[in-house]
């Protein structure tokens, strides 16, 4: 839980706080992100789930379906065939949605920057992106420090307030 | 067998019907007489090239003519072949889907990404790119699109900054 907010909490387990700030943290811990994977990140990404680095110890599991899914971790080359596969998963996904871009190919083409005839310059081309990780593939720790930048960004968020 | 015993043999069966490359281990075989020299080359026992490892596309640098690399292997005989067929002007090659099933892919692919039409394939469509992709990107005179419905496929980023 959010250290502030655990701080807060007198005697009879009250706490007086913002409904924001409760809606932030139960959406910033329970961060649950598309599972697929495009390229080689997807390894990391799998790495970064499995025990040893444990991805679900801050809330975040992987969903097959983007119904169900809060984050979408774009881990991999997006080429230009897949990129308007990725905008309409990310179109099916429901509100909050953020987007993680992983690794050098999703945040600006990678080694196909040149060359790549196929390749979509950077993921934010086609969906928005919240926080990008930059590594060819990132390690674990970075892809767990992304997820954690995220759920600093959704605390800043101000849920309740009327949209302009 | 060795590569001279295995032209000995083609030249035997099939005369005139293939050449060699100076230099290389290599018989070079025309688009009209592949389906006799490939049907050769798999029923025969004495050659028995049960496995086709690898189909490779070229081009040539003259804009018209391309060329499909076999590479052959016998898992009995345990000797190798590679067999080039070259194509000019948009000939077809004939498929050897019939005979190595591995061949319907692996032509796909040369078809997708040199554009080289290989003539009796069950489904010669594109593999690797979207349908509607327009022009075959190995060819050494391909021209990268500046946008892919609506995205920009630029080389460089400046430019729609």
């Amino acid at each position: 839980m959010d250290a502030t907010l655990l701080e807060r909490f007198d005697k009879d387990n009250i706490v007086v706080e913002k409904l924001d700030t409760l809606i932030n943290w139960s959406r910033a811990n329970s961060q649950w992100y598309f599972q697929f994977g495009l390229a080689c990140c997807a390894i990391e990404m799998m790495a970064t789930a499995a025990p040893r680095h444990d991805l679900e110890r801050f809330g975040a599991m992987p969903r097959a379906t983007p119904r169900q899914s809060d984050v979408m971790i774009v881990a991999g080359t997006v080429t230009l065939k897949m990129a308007e596969r990725v905008k309409r998963l990310f179109e099916q996904m429901a509100d909050p949605k953020y987007v993680i871009s992983m690794g050098s190919c999703s945040n600006s083409g990678g080694p196909y920057w040149q060359y790549g005839y196929h390749v979509l310059k950077g993921v934010d081309l086609v969906v928005p992106v919240d926080v990008y990780v930059p590594g060819c593939p990132p390690r674990p720790e970075a892809l767990l420090q992304g997820l954690l930048e995220l759920q600093k960004k959704i605390k800043t968020e101000t849920p309740l307030r009327k949209q302009a | 067998m060795t590569f001279d015993d295995i032209i000995k043999y083609v030249e035997s069966k099939a005369a005139g019907k293939s050449s060699t490359i100076e230099g290389k281990e290599v018989i070079l075989v025309s688009p009209d007489n592949w389906s006799e020299v490939s049907t050769l080359l798999k029923n025969e026992s004495e050659l028995d090239f049960d496995y086709l490892m690898c189909i490779s596309s070229y081009d040539k640098g003259d804009n018209k003519t391309y060329g499909a690399a076999y590479n052959f292997y016998s898992l009995i005989k345990q000797h190798y072949l590679e067999v080039r067929v070259e194509t000019e002007d948009g000939t077809a090659i004939p498929s050897v889907t019939s005979l190595w099933q591995t061949a319907d892919w692996h032509e796909r692919e040369a078809f997708d990404m040199m554009g080289i039409i290989f003539e009796g394939h069950p489904n010669l469509k594109r593999i690797l790119l979207s349908e509607d992709w327009e022009g075959y990107p190995l060819r050494k005179d391909y021209k990268e699109p500046d946008y892919y419905h609506g995205m920009p496929v630029p080389k460089d980023k400046t430019y729609w900054d």
